[in-house]
């Protein structure tokens, strides 16, 4: 009955030991079995031309297409123990940890780096699926916990991109703390102020998505990407019926209120920009917060009048407040009915 | 009561000792010092048993079905009890039951998994397995608990949250991360106390805490010895080695300073004298909940994320 990541395992096993970037020449689309030219695949930011399946895109790749330029900075992490369970099944746990970096070029499964993104200061922290599934363990937790820290020093928005299956079980209790280490690190960048923006991408999974992953300002998520907390293969062994054909994907997510949006990969850059600028940089309506003086100001040229009420204590106060929170409603309206007049539209109650 | 394997030596004894206290005296042999002198020797065997049980062996015990589930421990130590349902939002779930009551003359809020202890009281607690409700109600109750200052004191025992199509079509995930993100955000002491089984996500959902104890045979962990071993061992007969590859009791746990510590149970585990683990782990949350008091909202959150940003990074050499 445990959330990790079953339903995963034969990809895990099929793609440790492929290398980030394949040396054929020719791949096939898992979504469509079309043969790909490798070359065009990599400058189409890795998604088929014949049906819009979007495979595995390479850190590198994530960060290029994402920052200002295809310009950033990697931020270091820290050293953490690597093996505090001595663990073993049929190889040992450091062995295995050692191989998969040898064979990745990397300390493990998280990298964090720092830039702009149309103009905007943010710490992107990606997850490679390729280092062990992209599990989550120790180095993992303090990869994000370093990328927050860095975000609330350098006011920047911070992204996460998980691409995991969950926590990496030889780490045993250590991993399944990371859920709420990372929870922690990203509460910090929201007391801060600053956007906390999460993109989903295949596989977000177990102890991953029922941690940071699931409390982002924004959700945004990959087409097609699975996301869910338990796997495909223990829900049909414990429920023993047939799953709908799109559960756990990014759609499914966005049908079931989980989701924001599902943002194929060429419109992701435009989208993040977009979103970094409405949250950082608020135009005319920055600092424009209605006080205690009882007055409502229209903000942003006067389109939304805010409804909040202003801040009083006694109740002489509260009765003011309230008539002033009607008044501006009336405006609201008479605005509103006066808007849709000219545009030819009747509006009918509300 | 069902009987562990490694229990089934005691076990004779045990019957025979019953045996004997119906007996008519008037053999001639003095009954009573007989019993004493097997129950001495029941005892024991107990203490060895239970003294070197393997990784294994504690997965057992903690699951045993015959230890004290979340409302003995709520009957015996809570006065008032006053059971509050649903997360206004969609459902009551009674996998994850709790509400208000007084703990040593303190108002509280007190939650945890129920696994119930019959076939319908287990249908209708759902095992103890919970769905995105019953944490979107631990939510719920974690908020309350902050707008009257009332400490938490939650009661872990789950073998997970609720693997089904109903629960991940309502977010299982974002309940259990909103969950865990109630409890960093308790403006008040939460005292937690993994009671049996410490099944990962669903159970750290709300073992978010400022103390975390752990019953002397409960277990704590990731996953479950049965899914780590169909996972790495490719075969779910491996549990045994993967229980002891998991360093889930808690003797590891609190080895690797997760957890603040152990409560002991009596000899022969919490399923042979409920009332007396019931009684110590009251004892327990007590003195907790006297050095965490009085409190203060900021620093008592500062402190309890500084705890869980520390741990592993300071680990004591395997
Ligand atoms: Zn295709």
């Amino acid at each position: 009955m445990n959330w990790l990541t079953n339903i995963i395992r034969p990809r895990i096993r099929s793609l440790v030991g492929a290398k980030e970037v394949p040396d054929n020449l020719w791949q096939k689309c898992p979504g469509c079995e079309n043969l790909l030219f490798t070359r065009d695949l990599e400058a189409r930011f890795n998604v088929c031309s014949h049906c819009g399946h979007h495979l595995r895109l390479p850190v590198k790749q994530r960060l290029n297409m994402l920052f200002d330029d295809g310009k950033y900075e990697l931020i270091e992490l820290p050293k953490v123990p690597s093996d505090p369970l001595k663990f073993r099944d049929s190889k040992k746990y450091a062995d295995r940890l050692r191989d998969t970096q040898a064979k990745t070029g990397l300390k493990d499964a998280i990298t964090v780096a720092a830039g702009t993104v149309g103009g905007q200061k943010i710490v992107i922290a990606v997850f490679n699926f390729n280092f062990m599934g992209g599990s989550m363990g120790m180095a993992v937790g303090e990869g994000i916990v370093r990328a927050s820290e860095e975000a609330v020093s350098r006011r920047a928005a911070l992204m996460i991109v998980p691409s995991s299956g969950g926590a990496r079980m030889q780490e045993g209790i250590l991993s399944l703390m990371q859920m709420p280490r990372t929870m922690i690190a990203v509460e910090r960048v929201k007391r801060a102020r600053l956007p906390y923006i999460v993109l989903l991408t295949d596989p977000t999974t177990g102890g991953v998505s029922a941690s940071f992953a699931m409390v982002g300002d924004i959700h945004m998520a990959e087409p097609g990407a699975t996301i869910g907390f338990a796997g495909r293969r223990v829900i049909e062994e414990t429920v023993r019926e047939t799953l709908p054909k799109d559960f756990q994907t990014a759609e499914y997510l966005r049908e079931h209120g989980m989701v924001d949006m599902v943002v194929p990969r060429a419109e992701m850059r435009e989208t993040l920009a977009r979103i970094l600028r409405l949250l950082m940089d608020r135009g005319a309506s920055q600092g424009d917060v209605i006080g205690g003086s009882g007055k409502a100001k229209a903000t942003g040229g006067g389109k939304s009048l805010s409804l909040n009420p202003p801040a009083n204590t006694s109740s002489q106060g509260q009765l003011a407040a309230k008539r002033a929170l009607r008044q501006v409603r009336a405006a609201k309206r008479a605005l509103e009915n006066l808007e849709g007049k000219e545009s030819g539209r009747t509006r009918v109650g509300q | 009561m069902i009987t562990l394997d490694f229990e089934k030596p005691v076990l004779e004894l045990e019957n025979k000792i019953a045996e004997l206290r119906h007996v008519n005296n008037g053999s001639g042999v003095n009954i009573a010092v007989e019993i004493n002198r097997m129950q001495t020797k029941v005892d024991r065997l107990l203490q060895v048993a239970y003294g070197r049980l393997t990784p294994a062996q504690k997965v057992q015990v903690a699951r045993h079905p015959g230890r004290p589930h979340f409302f003995d421990y709520v009957r015996s130590l809570i006065e008032d009890f006053t059971p509050l349902a649903g997360d206004r939002l969609f459902a009551e779930d009674e996998a994850l039951v709790g509400g208000l009551g007084r703990f040593r003359g303190r108002s509280c809020v007190i939650l945890g998994q129920e696994k119930g202890n019959d076939t319908q009281s287990r249908i209708r607690h759902n095992f103890g397995m919970p769905r995105p409700e019953g944490y979107r109600k631990a939510q719920r109750l974690m908020a309350m608990a902050g707008q009257f200052n009332l400490p938490i004191i939650t009661l872990v025992d789950t073998a997970g949250a609720y693997p089904g199509v109903d629960a991940e079509a309502r977010g299982q995930s974002e309940a259990i991360a909103r969950s865990i993100e109630s409890c960093l955000r308790a403006p008040v002491p939460i005292i937690s106390v993994i009671i049996g089984e410490g099944g990962s996500g669903g159970a750290i959902a709300i073992a978010t805490a400022d103390r975390v104890y752990m019953l002397e045979h409960s277990i704590y962990s990731v996953i479950s010895p049965e899914g780590c071993a169909s996972i790495l061992w490719r075969s779910a007969s491996q549990a045994q080695e993967a229980a002891a590859a998991l360093r889930l009791t808690a003797q590891d746990l609190l080895g690797f300073g997760l957890v603040d510590s152990i409560i002991p149970e009596p000899v022969g585990g919490a399923h042979r004298h409920r009332e007396e683990t019931i009684r110590r782990v009251g004892e327990a949350i007590e003195s907790a909940l006297i050095a965490l008091t009085p409190w203060e909202a900021e620093n008592i959150k500062e402190s309890r994320a500084q705890k869980y940003l520390n741990f592993g990074r300071q680990l004591p050499a395997a």
